[in-house]
């Protein structure tokens, strides 16, 4: 099954501006992880040397909004978005991106929110849960979701629905076998994946 | 009131109750506004983290917190050397007893250590981070003792427990004589089934958020399934009146049976805000989870058959050995099951535990009728194959009319309409009788089925409700919604009871403020629930009625009560509808903004349903108590079985359920689906690994420790068998959240058998135990 495989979808590269500014918050070891070939070797080996330092201050663009936290580069994406915004739609299921209830779209495209750094997700558009829906008008796909009613407790939903979303963009609801297979990254303990795939090719197939 | 109503003959009957209304916090749900406990943004807020236990037996030397307290951003570290000291501890019998505690042990209180990960420190900083960093800088030093990891460690000691779960069940049941019954049958069958440990696993940890509003009042944000029965355990804990001690959870991201108690890390988390003044929020860490909140018990079981050589059953012998914990003797009642779902006259049952250094096992979705299912269901699939018979006609061959255990009438059973409309949704028909002979392209094809029944236990519960004239209602009861349909089905019922549309009715639960509510387990609440909801709305047409007659300008003025009745939200005369009011008229001329009612529902045998009071008043003595109450139903599963992997994936599901009075047709298919599903888990890959010899965990992640994902599940069929049965309570509810994964698991085997020709009788079923088993590819 050939399209199983998914296209490329890196994002834009960010403002190099950004990516610097990005640099002095994260520092060190996770700086020289990230850090881009284009940045000279001195500059590279600078970052090893510096250490850590506590908390800092970063901007994230969250649902088309920037919102500037104070937090430690070791802050998830995900305790960013529950603990420093009050955005608790995104769930906490596991925090080792083992269960996808932390689901969000960075740049469009689907992440564990608890395997990334809120520093990293810098300079790029975070979509979550509460971003989905346009004032008052749900997402088709929240709205599907309800009608098939594909969640019982709820908590892996928000997962559910960002993974969901992404996964008609990347084409990989097109069966119903192959959604089941794309959508397997999110756990739901309640048992609601039969309504789950209903809500999403119910969408999928709307849109094609 | 005397005789009390029901809902069957009510004006409100016909209406929005059972109809498949979508949940009416979905919306709540899908845009993430829905607040668990762990999302109350409370002021001054820090955060708790457990530092756990690396060994499962030995002693606690030396805990060293100076490093961890120098770090940024602690607050504070709980050791047992510190922490606060409580009113009661379940630590003793009585104790526990008081506090209702699920575990008669808890940490912190000592230097022992009797499992892996038990929690040894409680560190508490300004974040989460910063909490979790310095736990890790907690020194522990050990004096290590050798554990026993289970029941089949050599150095574990079985002993007769007499009476298991907490003294609820007998240790020893006998009817009839079976061991002489068993040696006259011409056909026996002895079978060996064992279980793997099994963790609930909801996708919301367990999470507390304690807030001490002042020196002697706590208000505790939890992911409970019971608000109340938490409330208790810190009442008793903390050694304040149950008033001062308010629970909250308006949301619960699932539970299972593992947030159905108040376990260590709760009031841990209530004695931390305390000393440090500040509210505390501890979440369990996934790995944690398999450590803090209870498991199904490792187990096996054996079961001898003895049956006539038509397949009529003439004894069951069933002996279960099990671990428990160093302190409590615990095991799922495997046995209620087995002693009640054929006819049989000689029926005997006994369980043995061991002690281990484990934590104490708790009831997980049906427990006991899981694992109790999985062995008789099987064994009866072992004797339809023996006869050469069809196992749907050997089940009707020894279908009990009467419930075998008591010998009381059923109050309904709807099961052989279970299996004649389950095998036709399924197509049982076309299924090749041979095991072993059908496939599809390389897999093997297997056809299985199994019966599942599950109790109504008795409940009772109340509710408030408080009519507006302006035609809206608010009504309340500290139930909890699991995602089960609480408030969807609750609303629907009220306004059906009121006569007034769902969108006028707010129904709101989860608080220990509001009318008192059973725990949601044992699948009482959609019974316990609705009859008090139910009670509660006659209660205030009661009231009205009252107002009605007594006032002057009501077209009801002078007419007796009882001949007053109410549709529609109008008050009426019964013999003559044209000649009432509407309830808003009247209170509005009365000058009455609101009118509140309270109802009391009650639920299962132990008390007289309104249908039996009113009969017993009419002379007739056939009241609740003389019935036995059971749900039953049938789960059919299709599998295809990879020879050359050992994998197998379930392709069809089919399960047809009567369960009294369905309350929302939509959230209740979607319950059946999600006990299957968790039953299919299960059934082939959920197994939580101990360590042999140092008693720890090896899986403790949802990485390793595999629950069922979208990939493994098939489109399912779900359908209800109409049951009307005026005996549980004025609703006529049985409820469905445990009988959905009742015979799950022996379905599933059955299949494997069907394709395979061969019996794996060891839960999971996981590809190396097919492969094992000898099948020819
Ligand atoms: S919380 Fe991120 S994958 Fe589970
Ligand atoms: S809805 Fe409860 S875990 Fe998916």
């Amino acid at each position: 099954m050939s399209d199983n495989f998914p296209p490329d979808q890196r994002g834009p590269a960010p403002e190099d501006g950004t990516r610097r500014s990005f640099m002095k918050q994260a520092g060190g070891i996770l700086g020289l992880a990230l850090a881009p070939p284009f940045i000279s070797k001195a500059e590279r080996l600078t970052a090893l040397s510096r250490k850590v330092e506590g908390v800092s201050e970063m901007q994230l663009k969250v649902n088309g909004t920037v919102r500037t936290i104070r937090a430690e580069p070791r802050v998830t994406l995900l305790d960013a978005l529950r603990e420093h915004l009050d955005l608790t739609g995104s769930k906490k299921g596991c925090d080792l991106g083992q269960c996808g209830a932390c689901t969000v779209l960075i740049d469009g495209r689907r992440v564990n929110s608890c395997l990334t750094l809120a520093v990293m997700a810098q300079g790029k558009e975070v979509t979550t849960i509460e971003g989905l829906a346009k004032n008052d008008e749900l997402h088709p796909l929240q709205t599907a979701f309800i009608k098939h009613d594909g969640f019982q407790c709820g908590y892996c939903t928000s997962g559910q629905i960002m993974s969901g979303v992404a996964c008609i963009n990347e084409g990989h609801a097109s069966s119903d076998d192959q959604c089941r297979e794309w959508m397997s990254g999110n756990l739901c303990r309640c048992g609601a994946y039969p309504n789950i795939v209903a809500a999403v090719r119910e969408v999928a197939g709307n849109k094609s | 009131m005397d005789i009390e109503p029901t809902f069957f003959d009510s004006p409100g009957a016909g209406g929005i109750v059972g109809q498949p209304l979508d949940r009416v916090d979905g919306r709540d749900k899908v845009t993430g506004k829905a607040r668990y406990a762990a999302e109350f943004p409370l002021p001054g807020l820090v955060y708790g983290v457990l530092r756990t236990s690396e060994i499962a037996k030995g002693k606690i030397t030396r805990i060293d917190t100076a490093a961890a307290v120098k770090e940024p951003g602690v607050i504070a570290i709980f050791t047992h050397e510190n922490l606060p000291k409580l009113a009661k501890t379940p630590n003793t019998p009585e104790g526990k007893k008081a506090i209702g505690a699920p575990m008669g042990f808890l940490p912190l209180t000592g230097n022992e250590i009797h499992y892996a990960n038990q929690p040894v420190a409680v560190v508490v900083a300004d974040t989460f981070e910063r909490a979790t960093h310095a736990a890790s800088l907690v020194k522990v030093s050990y004096e290590q003792a050798q554990p026993i990891a289970s029941f089949l460690d050599p150095k574990a000691e079985i002993f007769d427990p007499q009476k298991v779960q907490d003294g609820k069940t007998d240790g020893h049941t006998r009817r009839g004589n079976p061991k002489s019954a068993l040696a006259a049958s011409p056909i026996q069958l002895k079978a060996t089934y064992t279980h793997a440990i099994n963790n609930h696993n909801p996708m919301e940890p367990g999470s507390t958020t304690a807030h001490w509003e002042a020196a002697d009042r706590v208000t505790v944000y939890e992911s409970t399934q019971g608000v109340t029965r938490t409330q208790q355990a810190l009442s008793e804990m903390l050694g304040l009146p149950r008033d001062q001690v308010r629970v909250i959870t308006k949301y619960i991201g699932g539970g299972f049976g593992c947030k159905g108690s108040c376990w260590p890390h709760t009031p841990l988390t209530v004695l931390a805000a305390k000393a440090i003044g500040r509210p505390v929020k501890l979440v369990l860490t996934r790995p944690q989870m398999f450590t803090s909140m209870g498991h199904r018990e490792d187990q096996t079981q054996t079961l001898t058959l003895g049956a006539t050589k038509e397949g009529k059953l003439t004894a069951l012998i069933h002996e279960k050995t099990s671990t428990t914990s160093p302190w409590d003797n615990y095991a799922e009642s495997n046995s209620k099951i087995i002693d009640l779902l054929y006819e049989c006259p000689n029926f005997e049952a006994t369980y043995q535990l061991a002690r281990a250094n484990v934590m104490t096992s708790t009831f997980m979705r049906a427990p006991g009728e899981a694992p109790g299912s999985f062995a008789i269901e099987c064994s009866m699939d072992d004797l339809a194959a023996q006869l050469g018979m069809d196992p749907i006609q050997l089940r009707l061959l020894n279908y009990a009319e009467k419930d075998p255990s008591t010998g009381k009438p059923w109050s309904s059973k709807s099961l052989k309409q279970c299996y004649a409309r389950g095998a036709e949704l399924f197509g049982w028909s076309k299924r090749n009788p041979k095991a072993g002979a059908t496939r599809d392209g390389k897999y093997l094809v297997g056809m299985g089925m199994a019966t599942a029944s599950y109790p109504v236990h008795n409940s009772q519960g109340t509710a408030r409700v408080r009519l507006y004239a302006d035609g809206h209602a608010v009504v309340q009861s500290g139930a909890t919604d699991l995602g089960t349909g609480t408030y969807t089905v609750m609303t629907q019922v009220a306004a059906d009871s009121l006569g007034l549309t769902v969108d006028k009715v707010r129904f709101e639960l989860g608080d220990t403020r509001l009318p008192t509510a059973p725990n949601s387990g044992g699948s009482v609440a959609a019974g316990t629930v609705s009859s008090s909801i139910y009670m509660a709305a006659q209660d205030v047409w009661q009231k009205l009625t009252k107002l009605a007659v007594q006032d002057k300008r009501s077209p009801l003025y002078r007419a007796k009560p009882e001949e007053v009745t109410n549709e529609k939200g109008r008050l009426i005369l019964k013999n003559d509808k044209s000649k009432g009011e509407d309830f808003a008229a009247l209170m509005k001329r009365l000058e009455l903004t609101d009118i509140e009612g309270t109802g009391n529902g009650k639920y299962g045998a132990g008390y007289e349903s309104g249908m039996a009071a009113s009969a017993a008043d009419s002379g007739h003595k056939d009241d609740a108590g003389q019935h036995s109450m059971h749900s039953f139903g049938t789960h059919f599963c299709e599998v295809r079985v990879d020879p050359e992997l050992g994998t197998v994936r379930v392709s069809r599901w089919v399960s047809v359920h009567a369960a009294g009075r369905i309350l929302n047709a939509k959230t209740a298919r979607s319950q059946i689906i999600g006990g299957s599903i968790f039953g299919i888990g299960s059934a082939l890959m959920e197994q939580t690994v101990r360590d042999d010899h140092f008693a720890r965990y090896t899986n403790a992640s949802l990485a390793d420790y595999h629950i069922p994902v979208n990939a493994d599940i098939p489109e399912m069929t779900v359908e209800f068998i109409d049951e009307h049965d005026p005996y549980i309570n004025a609703m006529g509810v049985k409820g469905i959240g445990e009988i959905s994964m009742v015979g799950v698991a022996a379905a599933v085997a059955n299949a494997v058998f069907h394709a395979t020709g061969k019996r794996i009788r060891s839960l999971p079923i996981t590809p190396e135990k097919v492969l094992n088993a000898g099948i020819a590819s």
